[in-house]
């Protein structure tokens, strides 16, 4: 096997749900409503973030808030954590931080 | 910006968490005529093993929760009975952060706020106890409470190809309700031996129905189920995790091909809000981990009980008994008439031998920790490794806090959750100790989750 390609996640269950639509990095993407913005991201692609302390990406492991690994960067600044955060209709999310930031 | 103190009744209990032991708290406490505020970090009541799925979805109960199914309805039927009918205040979405002298400052969506208490009933409940293992770091890699929560309360697996490691009741579980909901199990690797196995059922055999279904789930997982398992990395590309390593008990080195792998030994107790309460610890052998003192019924001294997982690794029957009973103490020493909870001390006693003979059944791979090489990352965090961990304790004293303080292990982001018990195997074979315990408990600072700056802004 050569790593993950697309996304990360399989939907086993609950696919009937309204879709709704996202930015990541730019490109629009889909979710369904009811989808945290862990899932919105990792049903698209494999990883959420890239580590600050090594050279490998990150794409949470607690899933409950506990471990702190799930924290990605909106568009507009603010961070959230991408596990316990519902995703949103047009948030604008991104898995690597905007090059034109200081 | 100023951080508001929330009006409070005359008599304020305040429950923290909403699980099984919160729960049957307020619920007990609400009979007496009191109305406890249940502060939570989920968005609804139920904990992490009864949660239950955003508004939207539609698998019922018995595909949710199993064979604990009518368990985990009667608890949430209980709890919005009691919300709607205004006979407690429900803070959803709220975690409580730090707390001192009678005051907890909790932080939610909107901002943070203080709440005043004169009695708090702490169930925190517990998370996964992770060993590191050499590659756990890469993305792909989850608790296997992660996997669980993922399939629960969002439908989705964590890959099309996983691998569960660890030990403990959680392992064989998660594998059934996995390959139930249709996903791919490439392989079940336990640590535990069956000798151990075997040993604990005696214990085991006190709650024979539950052991019972225990066993008849590891037979159904067949070839895919392995004893006796050494775990001896984790390979990845840039994109994720491709294989586990792995030496079966026979010796031999096996690789399983696999795009998400699943690790956990067991549970361990969040008890960080204890430590900033005052609560004392004591180092318990059986569950390889700090625990909070407190008497039978949960009293902690000082106006505060805990209850549940986040006190004694019970699971969620104990959980609900022990709610109860902290209530009760808790009704008692306010000199008010409550539930005398001799009936459920006895079960209690019955638990607590069922999940002693489990923690021994399964124990904490403390050997493979000590023989970790040394490049192995031990903080996820922020990537400290085996290696400087020791050489951390070599240098400047093998305690927990010293190796903290000079070396950063337990410094990061999840505050050691995931990696302190490793660090003190480590601590505690550099220092020539035989036990963990010796290497000394990290203590708690608050606040006990990264909160925005501005939660602690006050205006002059």
């Amino acid at each position: 096997m050569s790593g993950t390609v697309g996304g990360r996640l399989v939907r086993l269950a609950e696919t009937g749900r309204e879709p709704i639509r996202f930015l990541l990095d730019g490109v629009e993407r889909t979710a369904l409503a009811g989808d945290t913005v862990l899932t919105a991201i990792l049903t698209n692609v494999p990883a959420l973030r890239q580590a600050e302390f090594g050279p490998e990406r990150r794409a949470g492991f607690c899933l409950m808030g506990a471990c702190q690994d799930c924290w990605i960067w909106q568009d507009q600044g603010p961070r959230l954590r991408a596990c316990s955060t519902p995703v949103a209709d047009g948030m604008r999310l991104l898995t690597r931080t905007r090059e034109d930031w200081p | 910006m100023t951080v508001p103190t929330e009006p409070r009744p005359e008599l304020h209990v305040v429950i923290v968490g909403a699980g099984p032991a919160g729960i049957r708290a307020a619920e007990t406490l609400a009979a007496a005529g009191l109305r406890p505020t249940v502060i939570d970090e989920g968005a609804r009541a139920g904990g992490q093993i009864y949660r239950r799925p955003p508004d939207g979805f539609t698998r019922p109960p018995a595909t949710l929760y199993g064979a604990q199914a009518s368990k985990a309805v009667a608890l949430h039927t209980a709890f919005d009975g009691l919300v709607a009918a205004g006979r407690i205040v429900h803070r959803p979405r709220h975690a409580v952060v730090a707390l001192a002298d009678g005051v907890l400052h909790a932080v939610g969506d909107g901002g943070s706020r203080r709440i005043g208490y004169d009695r708090l009933i702490l169930a925190t409940g517990a998370t996964d106890r992770l060993a590191p293992i050499p590659g756990w770091q890469a993305p792909g890699v989850y608790s296997l409470g992660a996997m669980q929560i993922a399939l629960k309360a969002q439908g989705v697996a964590m890959g099309r190809r996983i691998v569960l490691a660890g030990s403990g009741p959680l392992l064989t579980l998660l594998a059934t309700q996995l390959l139930k909901a249709g996903a791919e199990i490439a392989a079940v690797l336990d640590t535990a031996g069956l000798r151990g196995q075997i040993a604990a059922v005696p214990d085991l055999a006190v709650r024979p129905s539950f052991a019972l279904q225990g066993l008849a789930m590891r037979a159904r997982l067949g070839r895919l189920y392995h004893a006796g398992v050494a775990l001896e990395g984790i390979e990845a590309t840039d994109t994720g995790v491709t294989a586990v390593r792995w030496k079966d008990a026979a010796g031999r080195v096996r690789s399983t091909a696999c795009d998400a792998v699943g690790l956990g030994w067991h549970l361990k107790a969040e008890t960080q809000l204890a430590d900033l309460a005052g609560c004392r610890f004591v180092y318990d052998a059986t569950w390889a981990q700090w625990l909070p003192c407190v008497d039978r019924m949960g009293r902690a001294g000082d106006g505060v009980y805990l209850a549940g997982d986040g006190l004694r690794l019970l699971g969620a029957d104990g959980a609900e008994v022990a709610g109860r009973l902290a209530a009760a103490a808790c009704l008692s020493d306010l000199g008010l008439p409550g539930p005398d909870g001799a009936a459920e001390l006895k079960r209690l006693d019955r638990l607590e031998r069922f999940a002693r003979g489990i923690a021994r059944a399964f124990p904490w791979p403390a050997d493979q920790v000590r023989a970790l090489p040394d490049e192995t990352i031990l903080c996820r965090c922020e990537g400290i490794t085996a290696g400087a961990v020791r050489e951390t304790a070599a240098c400047g004293g093998a305690e927990a806090n010293r190796v903290k303080s000079l070396g950063r292990a337990g410094m990061g982001r999840c505050q050691g959750r995931y990696c302190q018990l490793a660090a003190a195997d480590l601590v505690a074979a550099t220092g020539g100790y035989a036990h963990a315990g010796d290497a000394g408990r990290l203590r708690a600072q608050a606040p006990v989750r990264p909160t925005p700056v501005g939660a602690w802004l006050e205006e002059e």
